[in-house]
């Protein structure tokens, strides 16, 4: 199959499934009445809900290029930054770094990964923003707590820029005898991240016994049969990859168990940041915020990304 | 037809700084009000502006100070003809002339308003004392609501003195109408309403 039928096939496949879903949700939230078992029912249809940005992001990514995607995920990066920004406390002194993390490295990071040019966006924001962030903020001569504020405005820059960047960067990967075809690469690993994540749901809720500590809506059982299954579903996608059926079963694998570490880490990120309920305060749509609804990629990202690059591009 | 600035202006302020309402002890609803709210930076207007919903905002007029927003050019452009700005006069030019005045024929008219009571931005997150232009307009005018508000984390996207702002998650919060008490005097009366603003902040 040629990469365009790909596309159209994969389109078709998920449009069907995801219209299931959500006529399947739909009805589930009509006839429950149970007020425990309709707000699982309900932060169920949020996550299937979310499952059609996957649908969105590809139609467009067909029918505009890999360029848009682009723009999509720096988007995705500036929201999840100034949510990370929110909850540190900043002071006035850091204005000029916050003002290079939103409006210099974004962009700059963003641009370079469109480029394809690999060799500067690996390094731009560890290596150079990791020595100019510190700088413009001593030069303030403010050392209250000087440390801790350097650490977490590169915290914030490092999830919610850096790894995610490397999410559009996997469209980029040349991989020889798979030309053309780095966007279906790209789907691949966000649909088996965004299976793993709304089959924990769904089986934490059918059979879940013991409740995760970090995450009350997600069950140990309900987490592994999610990631198994996630993983099953990754596997019999290896057509659509420059894979074997084997390498693309670790690969999803890999996929699902970054995710999952991601979930952890900044759910215990935000609890030290104090976060409270802090999204709910926009109402229901914000309910999990943007950093709640990128932790998993942000991490699956750069991993997925590297494991490809060091095992499959050959320089 | 000349074209709008503030709906592009509305939309950059929710993209920078978000500006999400949270009616906690109010609704949005088309009874006349006055808004006060705390004042710590140039965005204050636009965000509160930006957080009603689109029903209230043809009947709600901001008031701004003329000696910044009154220089002509497009800021003027945009508080007279688009925010349909009330002016007040803070350096009282005129020693007669009363600067609640303009303020006064708006209420008149049926226009809700939004005031910063401070007069001036300060650079804390809790506001600073009252000025008594809130405290002559509610006697004056006893059927409209008095309506706190707290805008959130505004001082830290745009510091006294910064031109661009940092993008922030903020937050706009309506508190429960200010009751009016019989006899109250001013000085009291302004800190009640300056407490009922810093409660909301920790809401």
């Amino acid at each position: 199959m040629s990469a365009h039928e790909t596309f159209f096939a994969v389109l078709a496949a998920l449009v069907l499934l995801f219209a299931g879903a959500t006529a399947y949700g739909t009805w589930l939230e009509a006839r429950t009445s149970d007020a425990a078992k309709l707000a699982w029912v309900q932060h169920l249809n949020l996550r299937i809900r979310s499952s059609w940005a996957i649908v969105a992001l590809f139609t467009l990514a067909f029918a505009l290029g890999g360029e848009a995607l682009t723009v999509v995920f720096a988007l995705a990066s500036f929201f999840a930054l100034r949510e990370f920004v929110a909850l540190t406390p900043t002071r006035a002194s850091d204005y000029w770094a916050l003002v290079v993390a939103f409006y210099v490295a974004i962009p700059l990071q963003y641009v370079l990964v469109a480029a394809g040019w690999f060799g500067l966006y690996a390094v731009v924001i560890p290596v150079y923003l990791f020595l100019l962030l510190p700088v413009l903020m001593a030069l303030h001569q403010d050392t209250e707590r000087y440390l801790d504020r350097v650490a977490k405005v590169q915290w914030g820059l490092m999830i919610s820029v850096y790894c995610v960047s490397h999410a559009p960067a996997i469209a980029t990967l040349e991989i020889a005898g798979h030309e053309g075809r780095g966007a279906l690469l790209l789907l691949y690993f966000l649909l088996v991240l965004q299976l793993s994540e709304l089959l924990a749901v769904v089986f934490s809720a059918t059979f879940g016994r013991t409740a995760l500590r970090f995450n009350p809506s997600k069950s140990v059982e309900g987490v592994l049969a999610g990631g198994i299954a996630a993983t099953a579903v990754g596997t019999a996608l290896w057509w659509m990859t420059p894979f074997a059926w084997w390498q693309s079963l670790l690969m999803a694998a890999a996929i699902v168990i970054a995710g999952f570490l991601g979930g952890l880490v900044l759910a215990s990120v935000k609890r030290s940041l104090g976060a409270r309920d802090l999204w709910l305060e926009g109402g229901v749509q914000l309910a999990r915020g943007v950093l709640g609804r990128l932790d998993a990629l942000a991490f699956a990202a750069p991993v997925f990304y590297h494991l490809t690059q060091f095992f499959f591009v050959t320089v | 037809m000349p074209i709008k600035l503030l709906p592009p202006l509305v939309l950059l302020a929710r993209l920078l700084v978000g500006a999400y309402p949270r009616w906690i002890g109010s609704s949005p609803t088309a009874t006349q009000r006055i808004y006060f709210a705390n004042h710590s930076s140039h965005m204050d207007t636009l965000v509160l502006w930006a957080a009603l919903p689109g029903s209230l905002r043809a009947n709600t007029r901001p008031v701004a100070a003329r000696d910044y927003w009154g220089k002509g050019g497009l800021r003027q452009r945009l508080a007279e003809e688009e925010l349909n700005v009330v002016m007040i006069d803070r350096a009282r030019e005129d020693r007669d002339a009363d600067p609640l005045d303009p303020l006064r024929e708006a209420l008149g008219h049926g226009f809700s308003l939004i005031l910063f009571p401070e007069g001036t931005r300060s650079a804390q997150p809790l506001p600073g004392p009252f000025k008594s232009g809130l405290y002559f307009l509610a006697q004056e005018f006893a059927q409209v609501e008095l309506i706190p508000v707290y805008l959130d984390n505004l001082h830290r996207s745009l510091p006294k003195g910064a031109l661009l702002p940092i993008p922030i998650y903020s937050t706009v919060r309506f508190g429960a109408p200010l009751p009016r008490v019989a006899e109250e005097t001013k000085d009291a009366f302004l800190s009640r309403a300056r407490a009922a603003v810093i409660a909301l902040a920790s809401d």
